[in-house]
């Protein structure tokens, strides 16, 4: 069925707005990759060792480690929420996944009989197909985070707890389940799928880290889900005016909880990459790494008040973060002025965003 | 004129609704008919909005029945009601800023695409149902302006199509005409009539005297959570009416 786009209508005084002024053009995101753009310019005359490989294929691990949990973060700001939880979250999935798949591994132990048995060489052998461990512990790591992302949706959307507190409170009780489980130890990936954990989290495919990689591949997914299917379309309509979404009979509760789900399962596989790439999860892993997330994410563009926000944006500002942190450790500047920046950076961007604004 | 021969398209019954210690309504009898256009009216705290919203499946009743094409109902959520084909514009409208016009147009019921297993927008056929609805309307909107950008008048032609979008048997409309210019105000009134025509059922809230009498039928008058009055358009005045909703003349 074709339909005519010829409006019927002539628009009399109703300007078109031009296309410099719509969509990325007229977003901070826009702003921020081009100030993203000129700094990797000027570090590219300041340091000749900015734009050789193996420093690009350092930022581009860096910056991945916490982009994915950037961009499950974003889901939920898009809504009007936020997280503080990521950052213990990505703990305490890692820990999971190297603690089960160091028990699945041990020959003799309750759940480790299934998968393991001790060979007639003394040796730990296989009792099943390999990589099943592997998929085993990572499920349970995410299956940690799924239930955590339930509880927070839970909390806020049908307690109707605000997000922040219901968030913070669970920033403590994941960190303190972490140093339950492992009496504050860390956890080391063991056993005969160690190998391929390791592979899977810190290896590279043709010279480009695998973290990126599936970075990428979410950033993508995202960015379908948002602008090309109804639960990203009431995302952005939840954060744009709640109200006219409840009364316009989109399921709120369940799509809060979705993007909180979302959100915690991000937050889950980014600890589990950082956790291969580390070579165990320490207890106090990633700690304080939220204020890094929703840094990168505000300064992308990801309005906390909601409604605007995508996965570009949550990119631009880890990259942002990362070009900075490198530039000062190759400018030989002292890494702890990297956080003061950082500060400067986030109220920068939301200040250019505000006087531009301003200015239409 | 309302054909009273017809059988009525909503039906309420001892409608009371509670909250708390509070009595926001008491023992409302109404029927509403199809291609009438009812005017409610009532000061604030009257009680029309909770009415709106019990009808709009917001709210439930705390007593009474309602029946709907002369079946009872019962709405749990808002969706229920615009199930079987009631459809409210709000007063503040109810959009998402941060979306296009003719994405709110469609909100909560996009249109999709089947691509095996996933479902995507059909953001092409969208845009195009809804310029020929503004068109409709007469409004100048484009579909793929952001709601955020546009004038009071445009915003509440997206409401409206919001509502033909929908075969909808029953429009309630809350204030359509309170913060919108005199030219949008005749088209608004002008939707109404060709709502009437196609045998829609109209509900007018609404403050302003010379829009109620230009287009309703019928107007009803509540007064502290009671239905006053009911009574057809020319057998009432401006005069009596006012002196209803201020409580000067008890019923009538």
């Amino acid at each position: 069925m074709t339909m005519p786009m010829e409006s019927p209508v002539t628009f009399s005084n109703v300007g078109k707005i031009r296309w410099w002024q719509r969509g990325i053009f007229a977003s901070q995101t826009g702003y921020v990759l081009l100030a993203l753009a000129v700094l990797l310019v000027i570090m590219h005359f300041a340091s000749p060792y900015f734009f050789t490989e193996g420093n690009m294929q350092n930022v581009a691990k860096n910056f991945s480690f916490i982009a994915i949990a950037t961009l499950g973060v974003t889901f939920v700001i898009i809504t009007g929420g936020i997280d503080l939880s990521v950052g213990s979250m990505m703990c305490f999935s890692a820990m999971i996944t190297s603690m089960v798949m160091t028990e699945l591994s041990t020959p003799g132990s309750p759940a480790g009989a299934l998968f393991v048995h001790m060979g007639a060489d003394g040796k730990t052998a296989l009792a099943n197909v390999p990589g099943l461990i592997l998929l085993v512990s990572i499920l349970a790591g995410l299956g940690v985070a799924l239930v955590a992302g339930l509880v927070n949706g839970f909390c806020i959307a049908v307690l109707g707890l605000s997000p922040f507190v219901t968030t913070l409170g669970m920033l403590s009780i994941v960190r303190g389940l972490g140093y339950v489980v492992s009496n504050g130890r860390g956890s080391f990936p063991g056993g005969p799928d160690a190998d391929y954990f390791y592979a899977l989290t810190s290896g590279d495919v043709l010279g480009v880290p695998v973290p990126f990689i599936y970075l990428v591949i979410l950033a993508l997914a995202m960015a379908v889900v948002l602008h090309h299917t109804s639960f990203g379309r009431h995302v952005f309509a939840l954060g744009g005016n709640e109200k006219a979404a409840e009364l316009t009979g989109i399921p709120v509760v369940r799509v809060k909880i979705e993007v909180y789900v979302i959100c915690a399962l991000a937050a889950g596989l980014q600890g589990i990459i950082i956790s291969g790439w580390l070579g165990s999860a320490p207890a106090n892993m990633a700690t304080s790494y939220e204020l890094n997330v929703i840094a990168a994410a505000v300064i992308g563009g990801a309005n906390l008040a909601g409604g605007i926000g995508g996965p570009l944006g949550a990119i631009v500002g880890c990259v942002l973060l990362e070009v900075i942190r490198n530039g000062l450790v190759l400018a030989q500047v002292s890494s702890y002025w990297q956080q003061t920046l950082v500060g400067v950076i986030i109220i920068l961007a939301v200040l250019v965003d505000r006087i531009r604004s301003r200015m239409t | 004129m309302a054909n009273t021969d017809a059988k009525p398209v909503l039906e309420l019954t001892g409608i009371g609704k509670e909250f708390g210690a509070i009595r926001a309504l008491h023992d409302v009898e109404m029927q509403v008919f199809p291609g009438e256009v009812v005017g409610l009216m009532g000061d604030n705290g009257a009680g029309k909005s909770t009415l709106v919203k019990i009808i709009a499946g917001n709210f439930r009743p705390t007593q009474g029945e309602m029946r709907f094409a002369g079946s009872a109902v019962r709405f749990n959520r808002p969706v229920d009601a615009r199930a079987v084909g009631i459809e409210v514009v709000y007063q503040d409208l109810a959009l998402s800023d941060n979306l296009t016009a003719a994405a709110n147009v469609f909100l909560g019921r996009e249109l999709k695409r089947r691509f095996g297993p996933i479902a995507l927008l059909d953001h092409k056929a969208m845009a195009a149902r809804a310029l020929e609805l503004f068109g409709e309307l007469r409004s100048e909107t484009r579909p793929d302006d952001l709601v955020k950008q546009m004038s009071g008048g445009q915003r509440q032609a997206v409401a409206i199509a919001r509502t033909r979008l929908s075969n909808a048997r029953l429009v309630m409309m809350d204030e359509p005409t309170a913060a919108i210019s005199v030219r949008q105000v005749e088209q608004v009134l002008g939707l109404i009539h060709r709502l009437k025509e196609q045998g829609v059922a109209v509900m007018l809230i609404s403050h302003r005297m010379p829009d109620v009498f230009a287009v309703c039928d019928r107007v009803i008058v509540m007064r502290r959570g009671e239905k006053r009055a009911d009574k057809p358009i020319h057998q009432t005045s401006p005069e009596e009416i006012t002196a209803l909703i201020t409580g000067a003349k008890e019923a009538a």
